[in-house]
């Protein structure tokens, strides 16, 4: 694995890793079905390359101000070092909040199907309920065994939860975005969850606490805890069945998926070791977005 | 007969001092952590503008989010309630009375006797109050005070995302950086408020006279994108943001009569 290219920086602490991954042991041949799927979140933007439906490489990015620029920008950074060029890349498939300023994309396709079918391949055929908890909006999409969309709720008219809301809390807190999950768990009881989730409200909230001499972690917890039962109750909304996944970047803060599971009573399948050797269930949609441009490809070569 | 109305908020304590239903004085606090102290400080400062002292007070009546902290209350009544009470009395044909605050938004529709009839309320997000114009001002570095008046400035308006303060100021942040004008901006800001406030207004039904109060209806910004928004007038008092005091006032005079029956 790459080393992260993006600097630390010690007053951002909302900024979370920039990285690329090539999936060892794989080779590809001109022969063979590569397809890409770019994902431009609000926040992320996530590609994706695929050899004959089997992930190869991706890439995770901060998506900056112009849509098509983050596109091609985690596009290469997919590409990187596997000796592809775009121009090998038999169809490409744009998705997430900018879908439509994927340039290079041959068509593009909501992040609801592409997340529900990238959890498909992540987890395989037993997920049935998919949360996705990414940059401004929170969805709860029900799927069946080939990993296609039954139903879905989305919210995304509030930043509670959304990774987003995160941001400000790791600021507020100065803690890095990326340590919050474990940090929200260190603590010897679980305090009552902030009584509102409105980010805005909640952080004056928490300001009022800190002030009170409550710790960090405490804070986190009890703002971590009102997060993960919002989000409990649109999966509950949506119909749970399991077995249940979570995608999108807040699948990485522990915090919020151990409380959804103490909430929901119900454990979700075990988060891949995407440190490690694992896939990233963050790069779930772009996944899911070049299996389906496989699938596209495929249809039209008959 | 001197009654007392205070308005316990989450930004200010406001006091209101009646003689017979006639204001005589006024004052505020800035709430703080301790309400309770700063409405004593806005009750010290309302009576002794007018040289009139605790003892000389028949009745006080507390209203606001901290209402249940106030100091010398003879009984409280409800926000809903002292918004129609105060209505009714500044503008007499009032059938819908808007109040905005800093965090608490509310639309109370009343009949003619000042009652409340039915209510709606935002009190759970932050995008539907005067928070929100405030974070935005800082988003776009502009006094809060300056917002209104920059807005009027402008044609037309920006988009930005209404929904959430926290998107809101994203937004803002980019707008900025795309070099759109500063005027542009803050009219979105106060469209996007008034895109709010309007349908939780039509939740309730629109009755006129449309009356709007709290501190938000002191800004000429937000006062001409409601107009705008809800396509009819929208009348606004001398210190709208005294209003919920005024109508705990009130309220108190009504209660005081009763009391000496």
């Amino acid at each position: 694995m790459k080393e992260p290219s993006s600097v630390k920086d010690e007053l951002e602490f909302w900024r979370w890793r920039e990285y690329h991954r090539i999936v060892s042991g794989k080779k590809w041949t001109s022969k063979d079905v590569i397809t890409a799927g770019v994902d431009v979140g609000s926040v992320g933007s996530k590609a994706a390359i695929m050899v004959n439906g089997e992930a190869y490489s991706w890439s995770v990015a901060r998506t900056g101000s112009n849509s098509p620029d983050s596109a091609s920008k985690v596009l290469s950074l997919a590409l990187e070092e596997t000796g592809l060029k775009v121009s090998d890349l038999k169809y490409i498939v744009g998705t997430g909040y900018g879908r439509v300023n994927v340039p290079m994309a041959n068509k593009a396709i909501t992040e609801i199907a592409c997340h529900a079918k990238g959890a498909n391949y992540i987890w395989g055929p037993s997920v049935r309920t998919v949360l996705d908890v990414g940059g401004q909006d929170i969805k709860a999409i029900r799927t069946d065994e080939t990993g296609r969309v039954v139903s879905f709720l989305m919210n995304d008219k509030c930043a509670a939860g959304t990774g987003r809301g995160m941001e400000v809390f790791a600021d507020l807190l100065q803690i890095p975005i990326e340590e919050i999950g474990e940090i929200s768990l260190k603590v010897d009881e679980e305090p009552p969850p902030v009584s509102c989730t409105c980010v805005a409200f909640a952080k004056t909230e928490a300001m009022g606490l800190l002030r009170k001499g409550w710790s960090k972690e405490n804070v986190l917890a009890a703002y971590t805890r009102a997060m993960a039962i919002r989000m409990a109750n649109l999966i509950n909304r949506v119909g749970l069945e399991r077995e249940l996944v979570i995608t999108g970047g807040q699948s990485k803060n522990i915090g919020i998926v151990t409380r959804i599971e103490v909430v929901l009573g119900v454990k979700c399948l075990p988060m891949p070791n995407w440190r490690d050797d694992g896939l990233d269930p963050m790069v779930a949609g772009a996944f899911g977005a070049a299996l389906l441009g496989k699938a596209l490809y495929e249809k039209a070569q008959k | 007969m001197i009654t007392v109305g205070m308005d316990l908020g989450t930004q200010r304590v406001k006091a209101v001092v009646l003689i017979d239903d006639a204001v005589v004085s006024r004052a505020q606090a800035f709430s703080g952590f301790d309400p309770a102290k700063a409405a004593e400080e806005a009750v010290g400062e309302a009576l002794k503008k007018v040289k009139l002292k605790i003892s000389d007070v028949a009745y006080f009546v507390a209203t606001g989010s901290a209402m249940e902290m106030a100091p010398y209350a003879d009984s409280t009544v409800s926000m809903m309630s002292a918004d129609a009470k105060a209505g009714v009395y500044l503008f007499p044909k009032a059938r819908t009375i808007i109040d905005v605050g800093a965090e608490e938004a509310r639309a109370v529709k009343c009949d003619e006797k000042a009652l409340m009839v039915d209510f709606v309320v935002n009190e759970r997000c932050a995008a539907g109050a005067g928070a929100f114009i405030e974070a935005m001002a800082r988003a776009l570095e502009v006094k809060l005070e300056e917002m209104g008046p920059l807005s009027l400035k402008a044609e037309r308006a920006s988009q930005i995302n209404a929904s959430c303060v926290i998107f809101g100021e994203s937004d803002v942040v980019s707008l900025i950086h795309r070099q759109e004008s500063k005027p542009e901006i803050a009219r979105a800001v106060f469209d996007a408020m008034a895109d709010r406030i309007s349908s939780m207004v039509h939740r309730l039904g629109v009755k006129p006279d449309v009356v709007l109060i709290g501190g938000v209806a002191k800004d000429v910004g937000f006062v001409a994108a409601l107009k705008r928004k809800l396509g009819i007038d929208v009348l606004v008092p001398d210190f709208p943001d005294f209003a919920g005091a005024l109508g705990a006032a009130l309220t108190a005079a009504t209660r005081a009569k009763e009391r000496r029956k």
